[in-house]
């Protein structure tokens, strides 16, 4: 019986480790370990056996059941496995196909640039103001020291609306500055970004709308320092860290005195470039503090308050940020062009 | 304005091999007077040379070149070929040596020229960069040279080659060998004929004639003649041309560098001036700018005038200012005036400040101007009729023809100078015609007159014509500098010998001229710049300009009308203590709290949204023409129609505000389409100008969406109006069809509303305006008011619980009239499907067989659900028994 025993366990693990799929494993299962399987048939014998070879071949005959399950458990393992393994290999795709295209807007280029210059001025407790496009000449100019007669109240250069050049398209957005300073309680603190209007024939550095970003600050004890370390830090944030800047003397007629805020070209480091033209520095903004025939004439008084005030224009910083070389393309929103950003 | 460093020096020290120009152009720049650009001038030419010909002979393998012997300064003359028939023994002439670089960027190098050797070249104006302006005597007369004849047709010579001294041309025209050729003065030279019977002796002026030479010479006008006078085409001689070597009369030797001849030992550096500061558009003024930077002495110049030419300017005479618009007017008299070219050294500093040179009297009116900042005019007194200035603006009708040749018609808004009959110049524009210095000029008068810079700024424009003079003028200058200015223009009269100056001075100045003061307030300055400077730094620096001080008042220099401020002195002190140094420092006290206001938010979300779909963001022109109200068919009698009008535009594109925003997108998608992009998902929030009674605008803001292509169809667009609105939190959304917005296809269009408010209106555009926009494609647009998405949008959303029983569908379909709208349907199966009917979703909508003519099969999907328990299936089938008694009774719709 030991010797049946033995033969039975040798061709049941070799059949098992042969067998190539499940439903023969199961088959084998049913011919050594079912109710009519082989070793049912050997245990059968058991009466025949003393009562004390009994308990023993009774061991033996457990431990080979054992024996037999557990080469079809690990048969059945490495099998489905194998299944598994040939069903994923059949499964695979061409990971150098492309992707099936999720649509996602993109924000216009130069409102990528507006937006990160609003988040910077909140960030310093500045509010955003708006204000009207069509515009009276006593705000676009009169008020902000601009003469009749000053070259930019010219028809060549403004557009009107009435013949006695009252009403116009404002040609930059310090009028906010006015309106700002009448309609808002003191302190103030705003940026107003904007569209404005001159009279250039479009080309790829000019166009007769673009967009300007006015700020002022007008509150006690205001001055030129306090102006220098807040455009510095802006530019910083622009421009990144280490950034060198240089304020230069300029001319606005509605801020005394005005300066010109330059960078150090980032390119040549000031040696002079193309990109700098030569220069070693690129203009960025102009600023200055705010004239106090300004100030009096929106009924602060300049002895008690003081301010000053910034003026940049979007496009041009739009178009360094991004390497855009003409203009006309901010303007042209071809989808090509929008959804490079 | 351009500087020459050189000139500079003159006012103040400073030396190009102590400041070199980056050095002097950012301590300028930061100083206040940017600088452009900057300019070595001695780059531009390299090794060349002035050399004396000391031997010619004609190149022994050539029938046009010379080969010249030149004394260049070293020890051994220096041998070049050279094609040029002008030059003699004995000239002066510019050799470009091995090595050497012109300014027109040519390299020269030695070389052989036909076998012989060459060792640089010979050069005429041109390649020095020069004109005859530069050098009036370089202007070349070639006499025709027999002996260089070639006949146009070889068989049929006008002139037989075998022609010989004596032999008939023409009339009294015959051949005359050269004998002799001897200099006699600039351009002339003494020359000895051979006529065939006898020797003539005369000057000529002709400069290729050459002992040997066979000329044509004119026996009855005793005159050797050009190629142009023998009526021959240039070909027939084609050495004998109007060009040729410089030859040099200029005070140099051989070996002396051309460069420094032509005065390119000069570095330029050219200023952007602020319009304020229009006393720097001149060496003055740049120079006490310079003096201040850099700490060093203003060197001024008085100007003395000897008149010695007696009489009185008074005598000669009268000036009548006529009108308020000139301020000043200044003017001395020079009589016998020699017209001739300034010397070198006048012509180089109006060259190197970017003018050109004409003769002595032009030439010292722009040296004035470029000196003193103050433009002046020659008149020839001559042809001013009455001998009086009348300074007035022009009469009805009048017109004038300036010195540029054109006839230019006057207005009564331009202010003129006259003669008591007609005007003889614009004022400070150009100077007319009639009253030009030229060569037979004997009596000029010397203007110079301040005048209103608005006016001039308004007349130049007008005429189109802005001029040197009218763009210094149209800032506003200085009246104080008219009297220094004219004293100049005398001294350097007598300086060059050009003519002599009549006693006196004409000085007209109609009101008096003001003098600004202001008080020097240091803690004000120092308040206003967040410093703390003494005040005898200040007071040190305001000197150093010119301002000068009584006690704490500031008297302000004539020339800077800028200043009338403490704001204005503030600067001055800045400039100078320097920008840079001012420190930064944030200052301190009340704070605001800054960030966006809801409205801010709203139209950021909105954005967000946008792209989150998909779309991509335009900015678009806000002006349109009048004609695109006609493509998007908008009807005759609309009040849209009444935009707002610019008076000056542009052009007809941009000549009006927009009442409508969909013309802007439709640009904006046909141009896409255009450029063969085969989609395009777009959106705007962009203003419309609606005009107000007071003539202003109300610009609201539109959101504006558009799209083409593929998977663009209405109900894409209004997937986006849907998603948009409940982002927003907006109530129930209502759609209406729109049939009768003429844009819009009338089948494809509707109104959009959120609770009552009317959002706006979305839909396919109406394919006559596709066709107005040359498209042939179905584009899709929306325009949604932005005040009413803010009326529109919901509250904070308030947490719902999420369901804890499952819920259960059924679908359903029912057949109705075809013409009912499917969203009413689902109106009121979600009014009156009780309590557990949560969603009613549409999956299903069909036309065709299996259904009569006239109606269609609707099918719904209806979700259902309780919060308290899990729904029977007796609480569905109830739900679902109402619906459709509902249907049946409202719609008469039925279970299909």
């Amino acid at each position: 019986m030991k010797e049946l025993m033995q033969s039975l366990r040798e061709a049941s693990i070799k059949a098992i480790n042969e067998s190539d799929n499940p439903e023969s494993i199961e088959a084998l299962r049913v011919k050594y370990l079912g109710k009519k399987g082989e070793l049912t048939a050997i245990l059968r014998q058991m009466g025949k056996l003393t009562p004390e070879e009994r308990p023993v071949m009774g061991q033996l005959a457990n431990q080979l059941r054992e024996e037999i399950e557990q080469a079809i458990d690990l048969r059945k393992t490495i099998l489905s496995k194998a299944i598994l393994e040939k069903q994923l290999e059949s499964e695979a795709v061409d990971v150098t196909l492309p992707g099936r295209e999720q649509p996602v807007g993109h924000k216009h280029p130069m409102y990528n640039v507006l937006d990160q210059i609003k988040d910077i001025f909140i960030g310093m407790g500045f509010e955003i103001v708006d204000g009207p496009e069509v515009e009276l000449a006593d705000y676009n100019f009169t008020r902000l020291n601009i003469d009749e007669g000053h070259p930019s109240r010219d028809w060549t250069d403004t557009f009107y609306f009435t013949e006695d050049g009252k009403i116009l398209l404002r040609t930059q957005t310090s009028p906010m500055q006015v309106h700002a300073m009448e309609t808002r309680s003191l302190p103030i603190r705003m940026i107003a970004p904007g569209r404005v209007y001159r009279k250039d024939e479009v080309d790829a550095t000019h166009s007769p709308m673009f967009h300007q970003i006015e700020g002022m600050v007008i509150d006690k004890g205001v001055t030129m320092a306090d102006l220098k370390a807040t455009l510095n830090l802006v530019v910083e944030k622009i421009y990144g860290k280490g950034t060198v800047t240089r304020f230069r003397p300029h001319h606005f007629p509605f801020t005394e005195p005005s300066c010109e805020l330059d960078i150090q070209c980032h390119k040549c480091g000031g040696k002079g470039c193309p990109t700098c033209k030569g220069e070693g520095w690129i203009e960025v903004l102009g600023a200055g503090m705010v004239h106090p025939k300004v100030l009096s004439g929106c009924g602060i008084d300049p002895d008690v308050y003081s301010g000053w005030a910034f003026g940049m224009g979007l496009e041009r910083l739009a178009m360094g940020e991004y390497k855009i070389t003409d203009l006309r393309l901010i303007f042209e929103n071809d989808v090509r062009f929008l959804e490079q950003f | 304005m351009n500087l020459s460093r050189k000139w500079l020096n003159e006012f103040v020290d400073l030396p190009l091999s102590e400041y070199d120009d980056r050095s002097f152009a950012e301590a300028m720049t930061v100083s206040g007077s940017k600088v452009e650009v900057t300019e070595d001038l001695s780059k531009s030419i390299k090794n060349v040379k002035v050399g004396r010909i000391v031997k010619l002979d004609k190149h022994p393998d050539s029938d046009h070149m010379l080969v010249a012997q030149l004394d260049v300064g070293g020890e051994a003359p220096v041998q070049i070929c050279t094609g040029a028939w002008n030059v003699h023994e004995g000239d002066l002439v510019p050799a470009a040596l091995h090595n050497a670089l012109l300014p027109n960027g040519t390299k020269i190098t030695k070389g052989k020229l036909r076998g012989v050797e060459s060792c640089g070249m010979l050069c005429s104006l041109k390649e020095l960069g020069c004109t005859a302006h530069d050098f009036p005597y370089g202007e070349i007369k070639a006499a025709a040279l027999l002996n260089d004849y070639h006949p146009l047709d070889p068989a049929k010579p006008s002139i037989p080659a075998d022609i010989k001294a004596g032999d008939k041309i023409f009339g009294a025209v015959i051949a005359a060998q050269v004998k002799s050729v001897a200099p006699a003065g600039v351009n002339l030279w003494d020359t000895v004929l051979d006529t065939g019977s006898g020797e003539t002796a005369l000057a000529s002026d002709c400069q290729n004639l050459h002992a040997g030479d066979l000329a044509a010479f004119d026996t009855r006008t005793k005159r050797i003649l050009t190629p142009d006078e023998l009526r021959a085409e240039q070909k027939e001689f084609p050495h004998c041309i109007p060009d040729g070597i410089l030859i040099l009369h200029e005070d140099c030797k051989p070996g002396d560098d051309m460069g420094e001849l032509l005065g390119l030992d000069d570095h330029v550096v050219e200023f952007e001036i602020t319009p304020n500061r229009p006393d720097c558009l001149c060496m003055i003024g740049l120079a006490r700018e310079a003096a201040v930077t850099f700490h060093k002495e203003l060197k001024l110049h008085e100007p003395k005038v000897k008149a010695a030419a007696g009489g009185d300017i008074n005598e000669l005479t009268k000036v009548f200012v006529e009108d308020p618009l000139c301020v000043r007017y200044t003017a001395r008299m020079v009589k016998n005036v020699k017209i001739a070219p300034s010397p070198a050294w006048m012509r180089e500093r109006i060259r190197n400040a970017g003018m050109r040179p004409i003769n002595n009297i032009v030439d010292i009116t722009n040296y004035v101007m470029l000196e003193y900042g103050q433009p002046m005019h020659a008149f020839d007194f001559s042809c001013v009729k009455g001998g009086e200035i009348h300074v007035r603006c022009a009469r009805e009708g009048e017109s004038i023809q300036t010195l540029d040749g054109a006839e230019r018609r006057l207005t009564p808004s331009m202010l003129c100078i006259c003669d008591t009959e007609k005007p003889v110049g614009v004022a400070g524009v150009m100077g007319g015609a009639n009253s030009e210095i030229v060569g037979d000029t004997a009596m000029v008068l010397f203007e110079s007159a301040n005048f209103n810079g608005t006016s001039i700024r308004r007349t130049a424009t007008a005429l189109g014509m802005r001029t040197d003079a009218s763009s210094r003028y149209e800032k506003g200058l200085d009246p104080q500098n008219t009297y220094a200015a004219v004293q100049r223009a005398c001294e350097l009269i007598e300086l060059l010998g050009a003519g002599e100056v009549v006693e006196g001075v004409i000085d007209v100045c109609p009101t008096e001229l003001k003098q600004t003061t202001v008080k020097l307030e240091p803690e004000k300055i120092n308040a206003l710049l967040g410093t703390e400077l003494s005040e005898q730094v200040m007071r040190d620096i305001l000197l150093r300009l010119g301002f000068t001080l009584k006690g704490d008042t500031i008297f302000v220099p004539s020339w800077r009308a800028d200043v009338e401020h403490y704001s204005d002195i503030a600067e001055e002190v800045a400039r100078f203590y320097g920008y840079n140094e001012i420190p930064t420092a944030f200052s301190g006290g009340i704070s605001t709290a800054g960030g966006y206001t809801e409205l801010q938010q709203l139209e950021r979300k909105i954005g967000e949204c946008c792209r989150s779909m998909g779309l991509d963001e335009i900015i678009t022109y806000s002006f349109i023409s009048p004609a695109y109200y006609d493509k998007i068919r908008m009807p005759a009698d609309s009040p849209l129609r009444d935009s707002l009008k610019i008076l000056n535009p542009l052009g007809e594109d941009t000549s009006i505000m927009r009442t409508t925003i969909l013309p802007s997108m439709l640009e904006i998608l046909t141009r896409n389409y255009n450029y063969r992009n085969r989609q395009a998902a777009l959106y705007e929030i962009g203003r419309i100008y609606l005009k107000r009674p007071d003539g202003m605008a109300d610009e609201p803001k539109i959101v504006s969406l558009g799209g083409y292509g593929e998977k663009m169809d209405f109900f894409v667009l209004k997937g986006w109006v849907e998603k948009l609105l409940k982002e927003l939190g907006a109530g129930r959304l209502r759609f209406v069809a729109e049939k009768q917005n003429p844009a819009y296809h009338p089948g494809r269009c509707a109104r959009v509303y959120a609770g009552d408010v009317e959002i706006g209106v979305l839909g396919e555009i109406h394919p006559l305006v596709a066709a107005n926009y040359g498209v042939d494609a179905a584009f899709y647009c929306a325009e949604l008011r932005f005040d009413a998405l803010d009326k529109a949008k919901g509250a904070l959303p308030v947490y719902k619980p999420l369901p804890r029983f499952p819920s259960v569908t059924r679908d359903i379909a029912v057949v109705c009239r075809a013409d009912i709208p499917v969203g009413e349907l689902s109106e009121c199966i979600l009014k009156n499907g009780g309590e557990y009917l949560k969603d009613c979703a549409v999956f299903d909508v069909y036309t065709g067989s299996h259904v009569a003519p006239g109606c269609k099969s609707v099918a719904f999907s209806l979700t259902m659900r309780s919060d308290e328990q899990t729904l029977t299936v007796e609480h569905a089938e109830e739900t679902v028994a109402r619906v459709l008694m509902a249907l049946r009774e409202e719609y008469d719709a039925v279970m299909r």
